[in-house]
C-alpha cells in the first residue's frame, strides 16, 4: 500500500514537473539553432558572451548552441554539408565568407539574401565594403562577417633577431638574408608546422600577393589574371627559397607547435595567421615586448582575410529568431564583445578600439586602409576543390623542389576548379 | 513434403532480413559508388543539382595519372608486405616461444594480444609521439630522445617526416609499419598458438627420434600443417592493410610529398574536404577491386575443398 502510494506520487510529480516544463516552453518565443566549429580556447568564450548578449536582448528565446569540434572547422562543414542537403539546416551558421559560402551554398540556392536587412538596421555602411562584398553574389548579400583574420602576417622573437644581430626585414631580399644570417648562427630562422599542409599554403598565398599585388592576386579569382602569369611562378620560386630554411621535423607538427618553437626562443620566424597573437599571449607573452609583427615581406598595403560569417539558410526552422541573431552579431555592441575575447577584429570601422590590445589595433588600422584579399588556405579565394589540389600541390613541392612542376599543375588546377 | 515446404519458408523468412540488408545496405551502395564514379560530380554544384552526365572512366584515368595516387599504390604496396611479413615472422616466432609453456607463458601471451584491443587511432596517436622526429640534433624527442640518452645518436633520423625512398618504397612509412605490426602480431601468435596446441605431439616426438633438428621440425612439419591458418592470417592482414585508414590518420596523415598516403587517405580528403565526390567514389571502388583481388582466390579456393 506504501508502495502504491509513493509510486503515485511520484507519476504525480513527474506529470506536473511536464506541465511546468511545457508551460515554461510556452512563455519563450521559440528557439534558435547556431551552428558554429568555435569549441577552442578564447573563441568558446567568445561565443558564450555573444549568446549572453543575444539572450540580455531576446530573454524569451533560447539558444540552441550547436557545435561540433575538431579539424579547424572542417569536421563541422562535413556536418553542415549533410545537413544543408539534407533540407535540415540550423537557423544560422559560421561560415568564411567568400567562395566557400558563396560557391557551396548561394550558387546552389540554399540561401536567402540579407541586404534588405542590412539596409533596414542600418548597418550596411558601417562595415568594411570590400569585405560585404567578398560574401555577395549578383548584387545581393548573403551573410554578416562578425570577425576578422589576417593571414599574411609574420611574427619573430625580439630577442632571438637582437641576439644575432638580425633586423627585422624590409622585403623578400632582405628577408631572405635574415633566414640565411639566423641559420649559420644555429636556429631554426622559419618555424613551420604544416603537418595539416595548409600552413604550408597559407605562406605561399602571402607570396602570391607580394608578387602579384593585391589586384593582381585577387584577379586570379575574377578572370582578370591568367593563371599562368609569370609572377605565379616567381612566388614559386620564393617559396622554394623560404622552405630551405624551416624546421626539418615540419611535416610532423602543427601551427601551435611551430608557434611554440618560436616562443622557447628556438626560431627567429613565424608566419602565421594572427590567431597565433592569441595563442602566443596565452603563454603568457605580451605584444610588442617580446614578439614584434610585420606583413609577409612585400605584401604590405594588402591585407589577406579569413572572415566568420552568419547566414541565413532557406527553410531554417526559426527565420524570424535567426534575423534577431544576425542583427545582434552586426550590431557595434555584439562585435565588440565577440573580438577582443576571440581575438580578432570586427568587421565594422566603428568599433571602440580601446577594447583591443596594441596588435589588435595596428590590425584594425590596415584593416581600415589595406586593400582586402581573400585568402586560399581558408575557403575565401576560391572553390575547396582548388584548396585541396594546391595544399598537394604546395606538399609535394617543398619535397620535389620542382618550380616547373608546381606551376603546371597550378595552372591546371585553376582551369579545372576555378574557372 | 508438407513438412519440408514449411521449413524451407520458415528459413526463408528467417534469411529475408539479412539478404534485403545485403543487398540495400552493401551491394546497392557499392553500385551506386560505382555509378557516382562515372558522373561528374567533382564539383558540389554538381552534386547539389544531381546532373546525369556520364563521363565514362575519366575519373579513374585521371586518378591513375596523378602523381598523389600513384604515390599511394606503391605505399599500399610495401605498407602490406612488409606489414604482412612481420606480423608473421613475429607472430610465429612468439607462438613458438609460448608453445613450449616458459614461466610466465600466460602473462605474455595475454600481453601480446593487448594491442589488438586498442584502436588504431590510440595507436596511431600513441605512435606518432613516439616517432616524432624533434629537431635533430639539438632538440630530440621522442626515440631520438631515448636514443641520444643511450649515445646511439647515429640510429637518429627522421622517421616519418623523412623524404627519402628507395626502388619506390618511403622510407617513411617504416615509422607506420612498425606501429602496425606492434598491434596485430598478437593476432598472428593467438592463430598459431591455437594450432600449435592442436598439433598431435607424438608426430614431433618421431621427428626428433628420427633426428631432425628443431628448423626441421619447424619447416618440414610445423609449417606445412599449419598451413591453412597462415593462409588464412595472410587474407585478414592484408585487408587490415588496406583499411589502415585510422591508423595513417591519427599518425602522420598523408606527410610531405605524400610518404605515408594510402588510397583511403585519398578517398576521405577528396570527399569530404573538397567536394569531389566522383573521385572519392573512383578510389573506392579501386579501394573494392584490390581486396577484391585477395579475397576472391581465397573464397574459390576453399569452395573447392568442400
Amino acid at each position: 500500500m506504501l508502495f502504491k502510494k509513493s509510486m503515485l506520487l511520484s507519476i504525480l510529480l513527474m506529470v506536473a514537473l511536464l506541465f511546468v516544463s511545457s508551460f515554461s516552453a510556452m512563455a519563450q518565443n521559440g528557439e534558435v539553432e547556431i551552428f558554429s566549429w568555435w569549441t577552442g580556447g578564447g573563441e568558446e568564450e567568445g561565443l558564450n558572451a555573444l549568446i549572453e548578449l543575444f539572450n540580455e536582448n531576446y530573454p524569451n528565446v533560447e539558444v540552441i548552441n550547436a557545435t561540433v569540434a575538431g579539424g579547424a572547422g572542417s569536421n563541422a562543414k562535413a556536418v553542415l554539408k549533410t545537413r544543408m542537403v539534407g533540407g535540415n539546416p540550423p537557423d544560422s551558421f559560421q561560415v568564411h565568407g567568400g567562395a566557400e559560402l558563396v560557391n557551396t551554398y548561394v550558387e546552389t540556392g540554399l540561401m536567402e539574401p540579407i541586404t534588405g536587412l542590412l539596409e533596414e538596421w542600418g548597418v550596411k555602411d558601417k562595415f568594411n565594403q570590400q569585405i560585404l562584398e567578398m560574401s555577395s553574389y549578383e548584387g545581393e548579400y548573403y551573410s554578416v562577417p562578425v570577425n576578422v583574420h589576417r593571414s599574411n602576417i609574420m611574427f619573430y622573437n625580439k630577442a632571438v633577431l637582437e641576439e644575432n644581430n638580425v633586423e627585422p626585414p624590409t622585403d623578400l631580399a632582405s628577408f631572405k638574408e635574415a633566414l640565411a644570417k639566423l641559420d649559420e648562427a644555429g636556429v631554426v630562422p622559419l618555424s613551420l608546422g604544416d603537418t595539416n599542409k595548409w600552413p604550408a599554403t597559407q605562406i605561399f598565398e602571402s607570396l602570391l600577393v607580394s608578387t602579384l599585388g593585391p589586384d593582381g592576386y585577387n584577379g586570379l579569382w575574377n578572370g582578370n589574371t591568367a593563371a599562368d602569369d609569370p609572377a605565379v611562378r616567381e612566388a614559386l620560386v620564393h617559396f622554394n627559397d623560404i622552405m630551405q630554411y624551416v624546421n626539418e621535423d615540419h611535416s610532423a607538427l602543427t601551427w601551435q607547435d611551430a608557434t611554440q618553437i618560436m616562443h622557447e626562443g628556438e626560431a627567429g620566424f613565424n608566419i602565421m595567421g594572427d590567431w597565433a597573437e592569441g595563442y602566443m599571449k596565452t603563454l603568457g607573452w605580451t605584444p610588442g615586448e617580446e614578439f614584434g609583427w610585420m606583413p609577409v615581406p612585400e605584401s604590405e598595403g594588402t591585407f589577406i582575410v579569413i572572415t566568420d560569417t552568419f547566414g541565413l539558410p532557406k527553410g531554417a526552422p526559426n527565420p524570424e529568431n535567426a534575423k534577431k541573431w544576425l542583427k545582434t552579431i552586426a550590431s557595434v555592441e555584439g562585435q565588440d564583445t565577440f573580438n577582443p575575447i576571440k581575438g580578432s577584429i570586427p568587421a565594422r570601422l566603428d568599433a571602440d578600439k580601446s577594447k583591443y590590445d596594441p596588435y589588435l589595433t595596428s590590425a584594425m588600422e590596415d584593416f581600415a586602409e589595406d586593400t582586402l584579399s581573400p585568402s586560399i588556405a581558408h575557403g575565401s579565394a576560391a572553390p575547396e576543390g582548388f584548396i585541396t589540389a594546391l595544399n598537394d600541390t604546395i606538399n609535394e613541392f617543398i619535397t620535389t623542389g620542382d618550380v616547373d612542376e608546381a606551376f603546371e599543375n597550378f595552372q591546371k588546377n585553376h582551369e579545372e576548379y576555378v574557372q | 513434403m508438407k513438412r519440408k515446404h514449411k521449413e524451407s519458408l520458415t528459413s526463408i523468412a528467417i534469411l529475408s532480413p539479412s539478404i534485403i540488408t545485403l543487398a540495400i545496405f552493401v551491394y546497392g551502395f557499392i553500385s551506386r559508388s560505382v555509378q557516382i564514379s562515372m558522373l561528374d560530380w567533382d564539383t558540389f554544384a554538381n552534386f547539389m543539382r544531381k546532373a546525369k552526365d556520364y563521363v565514362g572512366l575519366e575519373n579513374y584515368i585521371s586518378l591513375f595519372t596523378e602523381s598523389r595516387f600513384q604515390t599511394d599504390l606503391w605505399n599500399t604496396l610495401y605498407f602490406t608486405l612488409f606489414f604482412i611479413i612481420g606480423c608473421l615472422a613475429i607472430g610465429i616466432l612468439l607462438s613458438l616461444i609460448l608453445n613450449n609453456k616458459p614461466r610466465g607463458g600466460y602473462f605474455f601471451q595475454n600481453l601480446y594480444l593487448f594491442p589488438m584491443a586498442i584502436s588504431f587511432v590510440v595507436t596511431g596517436t600513441v605512435w606518432r609521439w613516439i616517432f616524432a622526429p624533434g629537431r635533430l640534433p639539438n632538440n630530440p624527442r621522442g626515440i631520438n630522445l631515448l636514443f641520444e640518452q643511450l649515445g646511439l645518436q647515429n640510429l637518429q633520423w627522421g622517421w616519418f617526416t623523412s623524404t627519402n625512398s628507395f626502388l619506390g618504397f618511403n622510407v617513411a612509412l617504416i615509422a607506420v609499419i612498425i606501429a602496425a605490426i606492434w598491434q596485430y602480431s598478437g593476432y598472428t601468435m593467438a592463430m598459431w598458438l591455437a594450432g600449435l596446441r592442436g598439433i598431435d605431439q607424438q608426430l614431433i616426438e618421431a621427428a626428433r627420434i628420427d633426428g631432425a633438428s628443431k628448423w626441421q621440425i619447424f619447416t618440414k612439419i610445423l609449417f606445412p600443417i599449419q598451413k591453412p591458418i597462415t593462409l588464412s592470417a595472410i587474407i585478414v592482414l592484408a585487408h587490415v592493410s588496406l583499411k589502415a585508414f585510422a591508423l595513417i590518420y591519427a599518425m602522420t596523415g598523408s606527410g610531405p610529398n605524400n610518404v605515408t598516403d594510402i588510397p583511403a587517405v585519398y578517398m576521405f580528403e577528396a570527399t569530404f574536404r573538397s567536394n569531389r565526390y566522383s573521385t572519392g567514389s573512383a578510389i573506392a571502388i579501386v579501394l573494392l577491386m584490390m581486396v577484391g583481388l585477395l579475397i576472391i582466390p581465397y573464397l574459390v579456393n576453399s569452395f573447392k575443398e568442400e
